[in-house]
């Protein structure tokens, strides 16, 4: 008998006995790509699976596997959840796509949600992922405006469309209100590691840069910051509040909580089904941290306006004019970007000097 | 009181009983551990040692152990034989790496040419990537007499940064969106390193790994190399004085496990893992390390000790999402294993006496 039928005989077998049971709990698996104390991406997604147990209680349960590798391992860990009974598997991590979608394969019954990526091979396959980047349209609005070198480092975790795209927002925003500001890039290939991330700190701090943003998920920058004096930072992912008022001026905060109790739900009701859900600061899916009061009144309205008009749509993050790094036309005068061009963003916009690593 | 005393001859029953009583002293540990954390000691325990073999699921796990325990055996062989004749590769999670790189490159470089001649290519290029990696500590050691150790080890990072550059550059899926990593070989039949049996977990990689087992075992114990690679590494002195070349040995023995350390990449990113991507390497060139002191650098205990660090990764992985086990705890639990192995490896060599010193 091969392996796939198999599989599938066990998991109708598994079903079989959810039916039968009707008392059953809802079996929800999260796949971890960082410890649950990392303070940013993984300690996001571990308190959205929180909130599935608040809300649902007996209802639900939860299981979850963290500091996941991609690849082979992440695989195994897919398919043992899936094998024990899982009713929903969240895996929250882009290098989890195949391996997501090759488990759905076969286990047709299971739903799966995977985060940040593309891929829906199987109608049990949904993906989603927040528009950070209009959190990074407040954050540059801010920097612009306190940075008195001029200069802003940002660290990189790994050249995808997605840091590209952060860094792009950030810079059209912190531009639009201080003409003369610099971006400074460091790339760490790495989402979580407090030592690279440290150093990459330092490296952007002696610089000359006095406002650090970063795409990684550790408090480290915010530590070396603080140490550092007279730099400002923002929380990722995560509110990092611990570094307010002082560096950390504000955060990008991922809310996952809102859904995953909807899909959680969805999955009860049986009304499930394989979507694609992109979402930004209107649905409650990227929040903004408290900005503290070491920015100025007025650049604290600033910001929120922008927020606001982000969150009502009546504003885009990017709106044309805008041109690539080469010079070239991209967003005419009142163009907005489309999702497409947004979902593979491979360039930077004019003005960013530097090249995004090949 | 209580001395250690040196033993004339290494003790044979030591030798092979310490990575049992290793095991058996890591179960009372890792269980004292769990019961700190709140869990009950043997519930924690037995999802790691008894649930992937004969659990509800072992039809699953079992094959997973082969896929995960092969690269570790692969590598941990070649490591063997340089560490026997006290010559330190620590490197070879780096030609690991340069392994897969040379073999997808090579597999990437035919697409979408369907032809039977490519996979057995790949499989030379990668034995050629590792090889040529682990021949640069080798040049190095015996040109200018560097230490093998940094070498090696400092390359592991070289490698990374051509990793990262090629999943973002030169080996980037022209399909993937911009997004880093390359097309994916399990969608390549020609280069796909897949199952030889459907659901058996045996590929390519896992034969290799018993050929090199095998292949170990014959030269350590029949053959002229395997005997200049023993008195090398037991009485350096008496091997000069009879003559052997180091720098043959040194060469020898780099490049081989370099090589093994190639093929299990190229194995890896051919087969399970299927996509060169900056997060590619999981560490088992470091694993292989505690895999060949495990087996006492014995062709067999590393098949075994190979088994049983497989284990206890899919084990642990059960035993987190079951118990809700934090996975630093379970990475705890495989390093006390290590730790007692070391330590009880002394009584191979020394013995403990109670009692005053008899005056010489």
């Amino acid at each position: 008998m091969k392996l796939t039928n198999l599989m599938t005989s066990a998991a109708v077998a598994l079903g079989l006995a959810t039916a039968a049971l009707a008392e059953d709990p809802t079996k929800v698996g999260f796949v971890y790509v960082g410890p649950v104390g990392d303070g940013g991406w993984t300690y996001e997604h571990d308190q959205g699976r929180k909130a599935v147990v608040a809300e649902f209680g007996d209802k639900v349960e939860t299981v979850y596997v963290e500091n996941v590798a991609e690849g082979p391992d992440a695989e195994r860990v897919i398919t043992q959840m899936a094998l024990q009974g899982a009713d929903l598997i969240f895996t929250t991590s882009f290098g989890y796509m195949d391996p997501t979608n090759n488990v759905a394969a076969k286990f047709p019954k299971v739903k799966f949600e995977h985060a940040t990526g593309y891929k829906r091979n199987t109608d049990n396959v949904s993906t989603y992922s927040a528009r950070f980047y209009e959190g990074r349209a407040v954050q540059g609005t801010i920097a612009g405006h306190m940075t008195e070198s001029n200069i802003i480092g940002y660290i990189g975790s790994y050249p995808i469309p997605e840091v590209v795209r952060g860094i792009n927002s950030a810079y059209i925003h912190a531009k639009k209100v201080n003409p003369d500001v610099e971006f400074k890039i460091v790339w760490a290939f790495t989402w979580f590691d407090p030592a690279k991330e440290a150093d990459a700190a330092k490296v952007l701090i002696e610089q000359g840069a006095d406002v650090i943003l970063q795409h990684t998920d550790s408090t480290a920058p915010q530590a070396a910051a603080q140490a550092a004096g007279n730099v400002i930072t923002f929380g990722q992912a995560s509110d990092m509040a611990e570094y307010g008022p002082k560096p950390r001026v504000s955060s990008i905060i991922d809310d996952w909580a809102p859904y995953y109790i909807a899909r959680t739900k969805a999955v009860m009701d049986g009304t499930w089904t394989s979507t694609d859900t992109w979402d930004g600061i209107g649905a409650g899916m990227v929040g903004i941290g408290e900005i503290s009061d070491a920015v100025p009144a007025e650049v604290k309205a600033e910001a929120l306006a922008i927020k606001a008009s982000l969150a009502d749509g009546s504003y885009h993050a990017f709106t044309g004019p805008i041109n690539k790094q080469d010079g070239s036309a991209w967003l005419a005068a009142g163009e907005t970007a489309d999702d497409g061009t947004l979902a593979g963003m491979n360039f930077y916009v004019e003005g960013i000097d530097g090249d995004i690593p090949q | 009181m209580i001395r250690l005393e040196k033993r004339p001859q290494p003790s044979q029953a030591w030798s092979l009983a310490t990575p049992l009583v290793a095991v058996l002293a890591t179960m009372i540990a890792g269980g004292l551990l769990f019961a700190a954390l709140g869990k009950d000691p043997v519930e924690a325990i037995r999802p790691i040692f008894w649930e992937p073999l004969f659990g509800e699921f072992a039809f699953y796990y079992r094959p997973q152990l082969l896929v995960k325990g092969a690269p570790l055996v692969l590598i941990a062989i070649g490591l063997s034989l340089g560490f026997k004749a006290g010559i330190w590769n620590i490197g070879a999670e780096g030609q690991y790496i340069m392994g897969a790189l040379f073999g997808a490159g090579v597999g990437l470089a035919f697409y979408p040419l369907e032809a039977w001649y490519i996979f057995p290519l790949m499989v030379i290029a990668g034995g050629f990537g590792g090889w040529l990696w682990a021949s640069i500590p080798a040049y190095l050691k015996t040109r200018f007499g560097t230490n093998e150790i940094l070498v090696s080890l400092m390359l592991v990072y070289v490698a990374e940064q051509f990793l990262a550059s090629m999943s973002l550059g030169l080996m980037k899926n022209p399909e993937g969106f911009g997004f880093p990593g390359s097309r994916n070989l399990q969608q390549y039949d020609s280069a796909h390193n897949a199952e030889l049996i459907a659901g058996s977990g045996m590929h390519w990689g896992v034969v290799a790994a018993l050929i090199a087992v095998i292949f170990a075992y014959v030269l350590l114990n029949r053959h002229m190399v395997g005997y200049h690679i023993r008195l090398t590494g037991e009485a350096p002195r008496a091997a000069r004085f009879a003559g052997f070349n180091p720098t043959r040995l040194i060469l020898f023995c780099l490049g081989t496990s370099g090589m093994l350390a190639g093929l299990a990449g190229m194995f890896e990113v051919s087969g399970p893992s299927g996509q060169v991507s900056i997060d590619f390497n999981v560490g088992y060139g470091f694993t292989a390390i505690i895999v060949a002191f495990l087996g006492r650098l014995h062709p067999v205990g590393i098949l075994l000790a190979g088994g049983l660090m497989a284990l206890t990764y899919i084990g642990g992985d059960i035993a987190q999402s079951n118990l809700h086990l934090p996975s630093s705890a379970i990475q705890v639990f495989q390093g006390m294993l290590l730790f007692f192995l070391l330590a009880f490896d002394l009584l191979t060599n020394f013995r403990i006496s109670l009692g005053k010193p008899e005056v010489a």
